[in-house]
């Protein structure tokens, strides 16, 4: 078996195993005999309705941000691009802090065809700011003919100025209790999710998402070969680019509306995993999906434990645990990304 | 009873391109026959590239007609191309991080379906392709670990792996030693001797006069001379094409007249 298998298979072992324990661990342990033996104590309800949600959603968001991340990186063929370099973070920051500036009520209540419908205010104002930046970027590159990847990385690494620049004016004119809840939005986090609707609303957009991204796996070898090759290999890569473009950011727009944004997983788990697996998306894909998933549970985990009962902002552990990691692998490595 | 038609690989009727205001090429007709070995020569900047990148399909548009084995180019899947016709470019530039068999894999593109992994038929056809161009021994080695010659090589393994008839090359000896030039253009007249038709762009016109049938010129995008090789090397034949007096002599095996660089001190260059 090759090293670059054997990698693989130690990823997706791991996160199995970080999957199946991450919920047992918190402030409080939770052992598995307290599920069946007391299935109704506060514990068991703990358990199914926090921990377990919250684990998933970690495992989801991580797997699918680190996935539009390896996407992205073979589309524009640069190992700068992620889906937060293209706007779509600052713009869902920006979507939730007018919600917050606005002071908007947490929850719209809808009579709708006899149901009554309790939409979420600040995801759906963060998923519109995600769409607006990811709009305004294509727009832009679209005014000129052709569909540079250079002048689509510019736009996009702008358009984030702009939208980061915009927020952080909201924050300089609001009052300090909401300058305060807009800075805590923007350094990313998992302690929104109670129970499984977030998780429900998220599920099949990342899986139909990443199955698109996953059935495009030799497309995406042959865009890093450059584009006039892939051309006369049979690609179209006009229509794929575009495609591969539209999953990643509305993957990424889905993730930041429900969890803020969570830097750094996007950026570097498909660099380590390049390390780990080779360059071919078949096995890189699918490495991202493990170490990403695995990654963001382990950063979610210790969030929740190493201050318990206080909680630390997700966003901060991934960047301050995953940077060194990143660099020391990157100094021992032979290859180049 | 009469001969077996000659078919038609690729024709090419009053054909041009240009980008933005700028024309690159303009009126372009030729055919191409089936099996052909076809050189295009002609100085820096005649459009030569552009040519073989708009029969590819990489540069769309363009007025005119470009048919492939009788149909439209326009009419093409990209896909159903690449079966037909693989493109060698220049094996110079940035490399993809992949080792040499993956990249000739990637060949097999035109045959892969998504919901499938690599076919035992693909690895074989890439072990033929690597064979062929005898780079089996790199089959495990990085890209960006091989010389010059051996990349071309390469490049040329993963377009056989394409399994199609008609190969395009640009520059395919370019930058290269000679002995490397030298494997590289045996490879080519075998490919060819086996039914390959080649097209192949170059600015080097001995190995072009003495490699193919036919020969292609093109100049400032129109092309100035289409014929065999003995009407091409005729002095005011080249002059017509690069606009510089070229100096002649027969080549000591076959006779044919091949172009010396002059020299210093008897030197009839003479610029107009």
């Amino acid at each position: 078996m090759s090293k670059e298998r054997a990698f693989l298979y130690i990823l997706a072992g791991l996160a199995l195993v970080v999957l199946l324990t991450a919920p047992f661990v918190g402030m409080e342990t939770i052992w598995p005999q307290t599920l069946w033996n007391e299935p109704a104590s506060p514990l068991a309800a703990i358990f199914w309705k926090i921990r377990l949600p919250r684990v998933l959603a970690a495992f989801l968001a991580g797997a699918v941000l680190a996935v539009s991340g390896a996407a992205l990186q073979a589309v524009f063929r640069n190992p700068l691009a992620e889906p937060f370099t293209l706007g779509v973070s600052s713009g869902a920051a920006l979507g939730a802090a007018l919600a917050m500036y606005l002071a908007l009520p947490p929850a719209l209540i809808l009579h709708l065809m006899g149901t009554t419908w309790n939409i979420p205010t600040l995801p759906w104002c963060a998923l519109a700011g995600a769409l607006a930046a990811i709009g305004l970027v294509y727009g832009l590159t679209r005014l000129r003919s052709g569909f540079s990847s250079t002048t689509l990385l510019l736009a996009g690494v702008a358009v984030s100025f702009f939208f980061s620049s915009m927020v952080l004016f909201l924050q300089y004119v609001s009052d300090p209790t909401r300058t305060f809840h807009m800075i805590r939005w923007v350094m990313g986090g998992l302690d929104r999710i109670v129970g499984y609707d977030d998780l429900l609303a998220m599920a099949p957009f990342a899986l139909a998402g990443t199955l698109l991204i996953l059935f495009r796996r030799y497309e995406l070898d042959l865009l890093l070969t450059g584009e006039e090759l892939a051309i006369a290999r049979g690609v179209e890569v006009v229509q794929v680019k575009q495609l591969l473009f539209a999953a990643a950011s509305l993957l990424v727009a889905g993730v930041v509306a429900v969890c803020g944004p969570i830097g750094f997983v996007g950026l570097i788990a498909p660099h380590i995993c390049r390390l780990l697996v080779g360059p071919r998306h078949g096995r890189l894909l699918v490495a991202s999906i493990c170490f990403g998933g695995l990654f963001l549970v382990l950063a979610d985990t210790l969030a929740r434990t190493l201050l318990a009962p206080t909680e630390l902002p997700v966003g901060i552990l991934t960047a301050l645990s995953g940077g060194p990691f990143f660099l020391w692998l990157l100094l021992r490595s032979k290859q180049t990304l | 009873m009469s001969c077996p038609p000659v078919e038609i690989a690729l024709e090419v009727a009053k054909f041009s391109f240009r980008f933005g205001q700028k024309v690159i090429l303009e009126d372009i007709s030729f055919q191409v026959r089936r099996g052909e070995y076809v050189s295009i020569i002609g100085p820096n900047g005649a459009g030569k590239t552009t040519l073989l990148k708009c029969l590819t399909g990489i540069y769309p548009g363009g007025q005119g007609v470009i048919r492939w084995f009788g149909r439209p180019l326009g009419e093409y899947k990209q896909k159903e191309l690449a079966r037909r016709i693989s493109y060698v470019p220049q094996a110079d530039g940035r490399l993809p991080p992949f080792t040499v068999e993956e990249f000739v894999l990637l060949g097999r593109y035109p045959y892969l379906s998504p919901f499938t992994t690599i076919q035992p038929e693909d690895l074989q056809a890439a072990r033929q392709a690597m064979e062929a161009a005898q780079v089996m021994q790199f089959a495990d080695r990085l890209l960006e670990t091989l010389s010059g010659g051996e990349r071309q090589k390469v490049f040329l393994a993963a377009a056989l792996a394409q399994g199609a008839d008609v190969l395009l090359l640009d520059e395919p000896t370019t930058f290269l030693d000679y002995r490397c030039q030298a494997e590289i253009r045996q490879l080519l007249r075998r490919l060819n001797g086996t039914g390959r038709t080649i097209l192949a762009v170059t600015h080097d016109v001995n190995p072009a006069v003495l490699d193919s049938r036919r020969l292609l010129a093109l100049r400032e995008g129109r092309i100035v001379f289409c014929g065999p090789p003995d009407e091409l090397m005729q002095p005011e034949v080249l002059r017509s094409i690069y606009n510089a007096e070229l100096v002649l002599t027969p080549h000591p095996s076959t006779g044919q007249p091949i172009i010396v660089p002059d020299a210093p001190a008897t030197s009839t260059f003479d610029s107009h």
